[in-house]
């Protein structure tokens, strides 16, 4: 084990005021944002379209209307990329924007990264959280690749499934997953000690 | 290459009844132990094309037709991992309350005056030797519902990066004697050995004359426990 001089800083809520600060072109206010939804950054970015939408719920089954929700992918090719020429793989939305408090994420599908099913990192951010919470996205339609995710089997079969991300086809075409975060309750998802 | 855990003997917990918002929203399951992947230990990286001038200055960068009131500060430090290494080019963002108490959010409904020219919002990368460097105003206390008279203690919000997503920090810095230390829950969250390390320090060195108070906050992200090498 190795001997650490210096402490880590504690972690704090972010609070419900981080809008203005952190996301502040989605809630329009009048300062620049370093991230948003569209991880897209030129239409030459080779991969399939996709849209991540999701939600997140509290201990009584309330829509959580000042959380952050950030997101960390792969591209296409199961690169993390430091280059955001083409691609970035970082998004940030607060979920206080949309009538029902859905965060919206354009992106391309992930490939597999080192043998792992194709998956995006998820951090949660709130009011009421002193402490960020990770977790993982998987997709409903990679059924094969999930089965033998080291990361996924890890986990007890009975909540596995709260890490999938439904796979629906909508009006425009485009493909879509539906991603929802319940802190607490029978569909508590699985949060990891990252 | 690993990265360190998250110490959870400095860290606060997810329930806190005290802080009453954590009742409905902290996870009631263990956290699942996550052996590191690539997918932890790379993250984004932020150019100086992220940041504008005078990002690094709220008593410039929100001015509509004069100075925003307050008192003038300084706040600076360095950003370190547990070796103490400095984590060089890595983006610093801060969001705080005016110098009356009073955010711009539009949900902040506290009965104290906004300021047209200040916003509370900010950004910076760190040098090459880790170190970043704000100029501000004194943020003011302000009331909130957790209990009766609860004011949060003077402090500005800070988020961090580090060099992967396993070090992704966001904090809050406070001053350094407050008063409201001892009824706020918020900070009382992180156990009592470790609450010193939210708290900055009056620094001479970095006050400038004439001018602004300085105030030291050094960060410290989690860190690798190996020397780190080259990959791709
Ligand atoms: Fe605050």
């Amino acid at each position: 084990m190795s001997t650490h001089t210096y402490l880590q800083t504690p972690s704090q809520t972010v609070g419900p005021y981080f809008a203005y600060g952190l996301t502040a072109e989605q809630y329009l206010y009048d300062y620049s944002s370093i991230s948003n939804g569209n991880l897209i950054v030129n239409e030459q970015v080779k991969g399939e379209r996709i849209t991540i939408s999701g939600q997140v719920w509290d201990g009584v089954g309330k829509l959580i209307p000042d959380a952050m929700i950030e997101i960390w992918q792969a591209n296409s090719e199961g690169k993390y990329l430091k280059d955001r020429s083409l691609f970035h793989g970082f998004g940030r939305l607060g979920t206080g924007t949309h009538p029902q408090n859905t965060v919206e994420f354009q992106t391309i599908k992930p490939g597999s990264v080192n043998g792992q099913a194709p998956h995006i990192n998820v951090i949660v951010f709130m009011r009421g959280l002193l402490v960020h919470a990770y977790t993982r996205l998987y997709f409903s339609d990679e059924a094969e690749a999930n089965a033998t995710d080291p990361v996924l089997k890890s986990i007890d079969p009975s909540r596995q499934q709260t890490l999938i991300a439904n796979k629906s086809r909508r009006a425009d075409g485009c493909t879509a997953y539906e991603f929802n975060i319940y802190m607490q309750g029978e569909k508590e998802t699985v949060f990891f000690d990252v | 290459m690993t990265q360190n855990k998250r110490d959870w003997e400095v860290q606060p917990p997810y329930l806190y009844p005290a802080y009453k918002s954590t009742g409905l929203r902290a996870p009631t399951k263990p956290l699942v132990p996550l052996k590191h992947t690539l997918s932890e230990l790379t993250g984004p990286v932020f150019g100086h094309d992220v940041i504008r001038p005078y990002d690094n200055d709220l008593t410039l960068n929100a001015r509509k037709n004069g100075e925003p009131l307050g008192e003038r500060i300084i706040v600076a430090g360095k950003v370190m991992d547990e070796q103490g290494r400095p984590i060089s080019n890595t983006l610093v963002e801060i969001w705080q309350a005016n110098a009356a108490g009073r955010y711009i959010h539009k949900v902040d409904q506290h009965n104290a005056p906004l300021d047209p020219n200040f916003l509370g919002a900010g950004r910076c990368l760190t040098d090459r030797d880790g170190n970043y460097k704000f100029y501000t105003i004194k943020p003011g206390a302000y009331p909130w519902g957790n209990h009766p008279k609860a004011w949060r203690p003077n402090h500005i919000h800070f988020s961090l990066f580090g060099n992967q997503i396993a070090s992704r920090l966001v904090t809050q810095m406070y001053f350094p004697g407050d008063p409201l230390f001892d009824y706020d829950p918020v900070f009382q969250g992180v156990p009592e050995k470790y609450r010193h390390l939210l708290i900055s320090k009056f620094n001479l060195d970095i006050t400038e004359q004439d001018f602004a108070l300085g105030y030291q906050f050094d960060i410290v992200l989690r860190g690798n426990s190996e020397t780190p090498f080259e990959s791709k």
